[in-house]
């Protein structure tokens, strides 16, 4: 009963979201008021369908409805409560009707909160939202049925894939997607601002918010799903370059472009026409990432099933969602008109320099993340790339965007002093050098460039705000009362800059990491990154739907007990697969990790990591997420813009 | 500063940003791709030593050991593609999902004798599922004509001789 009215609310939502697209898009190109006034009841209408059709998911799930084909195939009964919640969007079905949930958010999200958008755009905007959820929608129903039933109903279901039952990936999904599709609210604005061809500095306050909080949920989804790589594939790296990673960071580096295009064309209108670009090109990745890669063109860890169908119902819809909105781009792009000047030494300059080397990362990226498929489909070649390829192209981009990262915020708008800017960074460009020298010694040269860029962009970023409250210059208190005065703007970016700062030097850091593949009886000790590691036992430990064998080692250094680690091997029966738990010990200075291995000859083999610094790796990119948020609590976004406000107070006419 | 000179410098930026993006792609394509190569192949024309390749196939089954190498856990075994099979050694833990008679792919080079030196070896597949990769060369070879059905089981695959596909 209740998978069949989850699926009848998911029907009603695809017709739903028809009405919230045809109705105010119709409504707003006859100037009609009261179709379009339609669109916010339409758009909370469709939220609440994709709610209950989710919420029906979720209670198959708890309640172990194994007549649910995607229930029994992904959960178990003896599962823990919280996997049985997780595992009902850790499958292929299940996160597509999580998408059309958190896309159908944003329309409700947008009806919400845009009352004072003027009514023409609102309606618009939210006529695009239901017009893409509409088509996600419709292949949640027609190609990817979550409802499915299966009769007869099997005893037991087959379990989730133990890898995912873990409490970091219960969260790690929700963020990415709520980012990914977040992005939808900026292309909405875009593609409305098309239709309606005019952009201005109130259209650029309003798309700002939304995509700095999109920007926020994918960067802590990304740093989510790295940390938990991290820990749970016990591979002792954070990154591999695989093609779901950098489907995530796709549209995180084109959506870093989005966020500070979108500033110039608030403040200064200029960038118009780029930033509408962007906006497009930003969703377009993060639906290439989640579908491209969920169809399994692209060959990844991540894809969930092979079924040629998807594959072209999800390419012709990305088609339809990507060309149609480049279409509608080339045609309308140049009504669209700059009216902003800037020399190309200013904060606009700098931001444009931002704009650039972000693409071209995101570019580099791209190909290396497609060449294989197009050299398979063209060349017949089978051939990958890897990580030197990501290596040798990213690192010489991402070094000028450290270096510009930290002047920009000081330069003026439309022109600026760059000596007077670089007058106020001498000493984080001094620490900066210091920090490179001390480094050089101890290390090779790559992670001492990295060093020298992260003490640059942190304490570049200081220098900002010590500048601003003219810190020693004025008597302290003035200086904490220019603090609490200060733009929260401002002071985001200064928190993002200097978090972006604290992940290089993690990264840094974990390039200098010392491991050690090694076989101990129990009693052995083996010395590793200047601790003396001691298997004490190796014994059996049962879990609930697992058994596991678990190493217990001693950490010591100089004679004094620092860690006792356990790392397990789990083996899950009802899947019949072997996972491997490590255990991480941290200071916040350097991580030990140890990974139990096989056993053999009466001893087992451990890997074990002496990996500094690691934890600064999302330590850095939550303090970006933080900054972000900060930026978000902005008196001026938070107030809003009055609708059609010619310009807005204080810039320059 | 006019528009039209504004403009051009704008262009210019692009140009200098996408143009070192273009260079740094391609030059570091040609040198860090690594192409895919089955047993098959490396009978037949096998990669110049010491380039790094990726070798994917089958670990035939009764073919692994395991042993100690210079204090360090390492394995030897033979990856085959039904027509070819090649020795892989490793120094290092191999994954969990790691068996014989199943699919592997590893990355690594070719050692003037003949065996391939795993760098890294992943094995990311259960019974039903089997990397892109795999199956492709599986129906090169003629092991598997997926019009006939579902590939077969996994642990006779390196045990099947190649037959004419519809005969």
């Amino acid at each position: 009963m209740i998978p069949e009215l989850g699926h009848f609310a998911l029907a009603l939502a695809v017709a739903i979201g028809f009405a919230q697209a045809v109705i105010p898009l119709w409504g707003a190109a006859r100037g009609d008021a009261r179709m379009m006034q339609a669109a916010p009841a339409l758009a909370l209408g469709q939220f609440i369908a994709m709610a209950v059709s989710f919420l029906s998911l979720v209670w198959s799930s708890v309640t172990s409805d194994f007549s649910v084909l995607t229930v029994a195939e992904n959960t178990h009964s003896l599962e823990p409560l919280v996997y049985k919640i997780t595992g009902s969007w850790g499958n292929h079905e299940g996160s597509i009707l999580f998408w059309c949930l958190i896309l159908s958010l944003c329309g409700a999200a947008v009806a919400q909160f845009g009352k004072a958008l003027p009514a023409s755009l609102r309606a618009r905007v939210i006529g695009v939202l239901g017009l893409s959820g509409v088509g996600f929608a419709l292949f949640a129903l027609l190609a990817s049925d979550p409802f499915l039933r299966l009769w007869p109903p099997p005893p037991n279901g087959r379990d989730m894939n133990p890898l995912l039952q873990d409490p970091g990936l219960a969260m790690h999904p929700p963020m990415l997607y709520v980012g990914y599709v977040g992005f939808a609210v900026p292309f909405a604005f875009a593609v409305a601002a098309l239709l309606e061809g005019r952009i201005d500095a109130a259209w650029g306050r309003w798309v700002r918010p939304w995509t700095l909080a999109a920007w926020c949920f994918l960067t802590g989804g990304i740093a989510l799903g790295s940390w938990w790589s991290y820990y749970e594939l016990g591979w002792g790296g954070f990154w591999f370059w695989d093609p779901v990673e950098n489907a995530s960071l796709l549209p995180w580096l084109t959506g870093t472009a989005l966020l500070h295009s979108a500033i110039v064309v608030e403040k200064r209108e200029a960038l118009k026409v780029w930033t509408v670009l962007l906006a497009i090109g930003t969703f377009s990745l993060s639906l290439s990432g989640t579908f491209l890669v969920r169809s399994g063109i692209l060959n990844s860890v991540h894809s969930f099933a092979n079924d040629p169908a998807r594959g072209v119902f999800i390419l012709a819809l990305l088609g339809l969602v990507i060309g149609g909105s480049l279409l509608l781009f080339g045609l309308r792009a140049p009504v669209l008109s700059a009216t902003g000047i800037f020399a190309p030494l200013s904060r606009e300059g700098a931001i444009v320099l931002n704009n650039v080397l972000l693409c071209s990362i995101a570019a580099v990226v791209l190909t290396g993340t497609t060449y294989p498929l197009f050299a398979d489909l063209l060349l017949g070649e089978k051939l990958s790339v890897g990580p030197p390829f990501f290596n040798a192209t990213v690192f010489p981009l991402a070094a000028p965007l450290c270096v510009a990262m930290a002047v920009g915020p000081m330069l003026a708008w439309k022109r600026a002093d760059l000596a007077a800017a670089l007058a106020k960074l001498w000493w984080a460009a001094l620490v900066a050098a210091a920090v490179g020298v001390v480094a050089a010694f101890g290390a090779r040269p790559l992670p001492a460039i990295g060093f020298a860029a992260a003490a640059w962009l942190i304490f570049g970023a200081l220098a900002d705000l010590v500048a601003r409250i003219r810190l020693f210059r004025v008597p302290l208190g003035a200086s904490l009362q220019r603090l609490g005065a200060l733009p929260r703007g401002s002071l985001g970016t200064t928190i993002a800059h200097a978090g972006l700062g604290v992940t290089i030097a993690g990264i840094a850091g974990m390039s200098l990491a010392q491991q050690a593949i090694v076989l101990l009886h129990p009693g052995q000790v083996a010395h590793v990154g200047g601790y003396d590691w001691r298997l004490e036992s190796v014994g059996d430990v049962a879990g609930p739907n697992y058994a596991a064998r678990e190493a217990r080692i001693e950490v010591s250094r100089d004679g004094r007990v620092v860690a006792t680690l356990a790392p397990q091997r789990r083996s899950f029966p009802v899947q019949q697969m072997t996972t491997t738990e490590a255990r991480i010990n941290t200071n916040l200075i350097r991580d030990l990790y140890a990974v139990l291995g096989e056993e053999r000859d009466g001893g087992a083999v451990l890997r074990l990591h002496v990996n500094w610094l690691a934890p600064w790796i999302w330590l850095g990119a939550l303090i970006m997420a933080a900054g972000g948020l900060v930026s978000l609590a902005d008196r001026r976004l938070r107030v809003g813009a009055p609708a059609r406000r010619a310009r807005p107070a204080g810039a320059p006419a | 500063m006019t528009r039209k000179r504004r403009r051009l410098v704008l262009v210019l930026a692009c140009g200098v940003g996408l143009g070192a993006a273009a260079a740094l792609a391609l030059s570091a394509l040609s040198d860090s791709v690594a192409f895919f190569v089955t047993p098959s192949q490396i009978a037949s024309k096998a990669p110049a030593p010491g380039r790094t390749f990726r070798l994917g196939g089958l670990v035939e089954a009764g073919s692994l050991q395991k042993f100690m190498d210079d204090g360090k856990p390492a394995a030897r075994f033979r990856v085959t593609d039904g027509t070819g099979a090649v020795t892989v050694s490793f120094v290092g833990i191999l994954p969990d999902l790691f068996r014989e008679g199943q699919g592997m792919v590893a990355l690594g080079t070719l050692a003037p004798d003949g065996t391939f030196r795993a760098q890294e070896v992943l094995a990311k597949h259960d019974e039903t599922y089997m990397p892109k990769d795999i199956a492709d060369a599986l129906k090169k070879s003629g092991h598997w004509n997926p019009a006939a059905g579902p590939p077969p089981p996994a642990s006779t695959w390196n045990t099947l001789v190649p037959k004419k596909l519809g005969g």
